[in-house]
């Protein structure tokens, strides 16, 4: 079976770790400031990039031998532009309130450098078994990236803990009354932008520093 | 001495490179040269002219500081007693205010000596003293009421973004003291906003600060009688100087920071060029604000109808208040974020005091400019060095050629 030797494993740990999309090759990083808000929407995102990526991946590695070269980006953002298009009715179906709240971001899963990225370094060049796994491993290190954003803004910056449901989300812990009594606060910066940045480039430090990354100056 | 000198001996034995203490070389290194002067020396240029290093340079800002330090605590013992309408002397008042100034001095130095103790040993660098002076700045610019824990965040956020991923002392960007408050206004806007006052009073007891006075005006008119109507607290230009007014600890009294600067300008540690070209550029923009709000008598830079007070504020006005001063002298000059080249000071100087009276009046967000405006010439400072640098090369290869 080709999933288990070591290249296909390569393949999707790669992406997850040393050569992650966005702490390595700091791509993505729009959506990733902007959907960080809450855990909810960071999660229901990084659902809908990883079928964006597999299936784009997908296809045009089917298609890939038959895509002249000359027009080849028309031709991939045709196809990821019809994913993110179904991608986004089907949360406007099934989950209505999350897709008001994830708004315009959905329908910019397009222009992520990431699926564009992945499709013209590797589905293009690679077969589909491979660019499948290409896109498992970088949608989940994408993913792994901004949920620990998420989880760090959400938590200090609204003092909630919200998973995703159908709804509105669910409240999975929120930080007691008695510790705003006593004197806590939530750290406001974080909502905003610059929060965001800042913590992603904490969690940059932090994955870099694990992944034993070094940068020539 | 000698049995100091042999306690040190001894125990540098277990830190050296190879034994098992030796990541505590830095902890050994700080205390050792806290109590026998380093005798090592600079190998390489650049060369200096007068022995002063950086321990002399930290200790004398260290020393302009202190003056604030105590006008500061009994700044908040006075406003206390005015507000409770009760007599106290000054030794009470000071006593008073030391119990709110001593636990912010506390934490902001075990924060700072935590996180710089940290990065010297993962970086096997020495302890810099460097942190000793953003953390005896910090505390100065904190309001009096500031929970302990929001400045144990905050100093700890402005020594590591501001300083220690930059590399630490000498090679960052942002004043580590200025980027710990700029955090905290951003991350905790309730405490520390600066459009209600500080003060430490019975509960209930607030109202405007002396720069929110103008930005939303009760009864405006004209600039005189601006604050007429403030009945809690004298906002005379008098007084204002004398600082007993609510503010941060230690930026009130303007006497004492004024001191602190010849002080600074005397021993050759702050750039007078940065402190003069400030209040140039403060000066020329207020007088600028001055004649655009007498010709929009509509109001083309005003909110909801009324015109902007804040335009019609004076430019000793915009001296008094705030911070302003303080964040000349002691912020602004801060040799490592400033400009190197004398030229380039000029500049500097006089873009913060231009940006401080721009943020101060047209964006009624922020009540206080001055913090933001260094932070933001800090960072076109070595921008404005390259170009100084560049046109003197320009100027001395055409003459020259």
């Amino acid at each position: 079976m080709e999933l288990f030797n070591s290249e296909s494993k390569k393949i999707i740990s790669d992406p997850i770790n040393v050569n992650n999309p966005i702490s390595l090759q700091v791509l993505g990083i729009c959506s990733a400031l902007a959907v960080t808000i809450r855990l909810d929407q960071a999660i229901i995102m990084t659902l809908a990039v990883i079928f964006v990526l597999c299936s784009s991946n997908v296809i045009l590695s089917i298609i890939r031998n038959y895509i002249p070269n000359r027009v080849r980006i028309v031709i991939m953002l045709s196809v990821i532009a019809s994913l993110v298009s179904v991608v986004d009715e089907l949360l406007k179906a099934y989950l209505y309130d999350m897709s008001k709240q994830l708004s315009v971001f959905v329908g910019l899963i397009i222009t992520n450098c990431i699926i564009m990225g992945r499709a013209e370094a590797f589905a293009l060049k690679n077969g589909p078994s491979k660019a499948f796994l290409d896109g498992i491993g970088n949608g989940f290190g994408y993913g792994l990236i901004i949920i620990i954003v998420s989880f760090f803004r959400e938590l200090f910056g609204a003092g909630t803990i919200t998973l995703p449901d159908g709804g509105a989300g669910y409240v999975l812990w929120r930080i007691p009354e008695s510790w705003y009594a006593a004197g806590y606060e939530n750290i406001g910066l974080l909502v905003l932008s610059p929060g965001a940045f800042i913590i992603l480039g904490l969690v940059i430090w932090v994955q870099r520093e694990m992944a034993g990354v070094e940068e020539d100056a | 001495m000698n049995i100091l000198r042999k306690i040190f001996s001894e125990t540098g034995k277990f830190v050296e490179k190879g034994k098992p203490l030796s990541w505590a070389y830095p902890l050994w290194e700080a205390a050792d040269t806290i109590f026998f002067s380093t005798n090592k020396q600079t190998s390489n240029g650049p060369h200096i002219r007068d022995n002063m290093d950086i321990k002399r340079t930290m200790f004398f800002v260290v020393i302009a500081l202190i003056p604030c330090y105590v006008f500061g605590a009994y700044n908040i013992g006075y406003l206390n007693s005015l507000a409770l309408g009760i007599e106290k002397g000054i030794i009470a008042n000071t006593i008073f205010g030391l119990y709110y100034v001593l636990p912010i001095l506390i934490i902001t130095f075990i924060a700072g000596a935590i996180c710089e103790i940290t990065f010297a040993i993962v970086r096997k660098h020495e302890v810099n003293e460097g942190f000793l002076v953003s953390c005896a700045l910090i505390p100065l610019t904190m309001p009096p009421d500031v929970p302990l824990w929001q400045v144990f965040v905050g100093t700890s956020f402005g020594i590591i973004i501001g300083k220690e991923i930059f590399g630490g002392v000498g090679t960052n960007i942002f004043n580590p003291a200025l980027t710990s408050r700029a955090f905290m206004y951003f991350a905790f806007p309730t405490k520390i906003s600066g459009d209600k006052v500080w003060t430490v009073g019975p509960d209930g007891y607030s109202g405007a600060t002396a720069l929110a006075v103008p930005a939303n005006p009760a009864e405006y008119d004209t600039a005189s009688n601006l604050y007429a109507n403030v009945s809690q607290f004298d906002y005379s230009n008098l007084n204002l100087f004398w600082g007993l007014i609510p503010g941060s600890i230690g930026e009130t009294n303007k006497l004492l920071i004024l001191l602190g600067a010849f002080f600074l300008i005397y021993c050759g540690i702050a750039s007078w060029r940065i402190m003069v070209s400030c209040v140039i550029g403060l000066v020329f923009t207020a007088v600028l604000f001055n004649l655009l709000s007498m010709f929009t008598v509509e109001g083309i830079l005003a909110s909801g109808g009324t015109p902007n007070a804040m335009l019609t504020l004076t430019p000793l006005q915009h001296i008094l208040l705030g911070s302003f001063l303080f964040g000349t002298v002691f912020m602004a000059t801060e040799p490592v974020t400033s400009s190197h080249t004398n030229t380039g000071r000029w500049i500097y100087g006089f873009l913060i005091g231009v940006l401080t009276v721009i943020i101060r009046s047209i964006n009624p967000a922020y009540p206080e400019g001055v913090f933001l405006a260094i932070l933001i010439m800090n960072m076109f400072a070595p921008l404005i060095d390259y170009y100084v640098v560049q046109s003197n090369i320009k100027m001395r290869l055409s003459r020259n050629a």
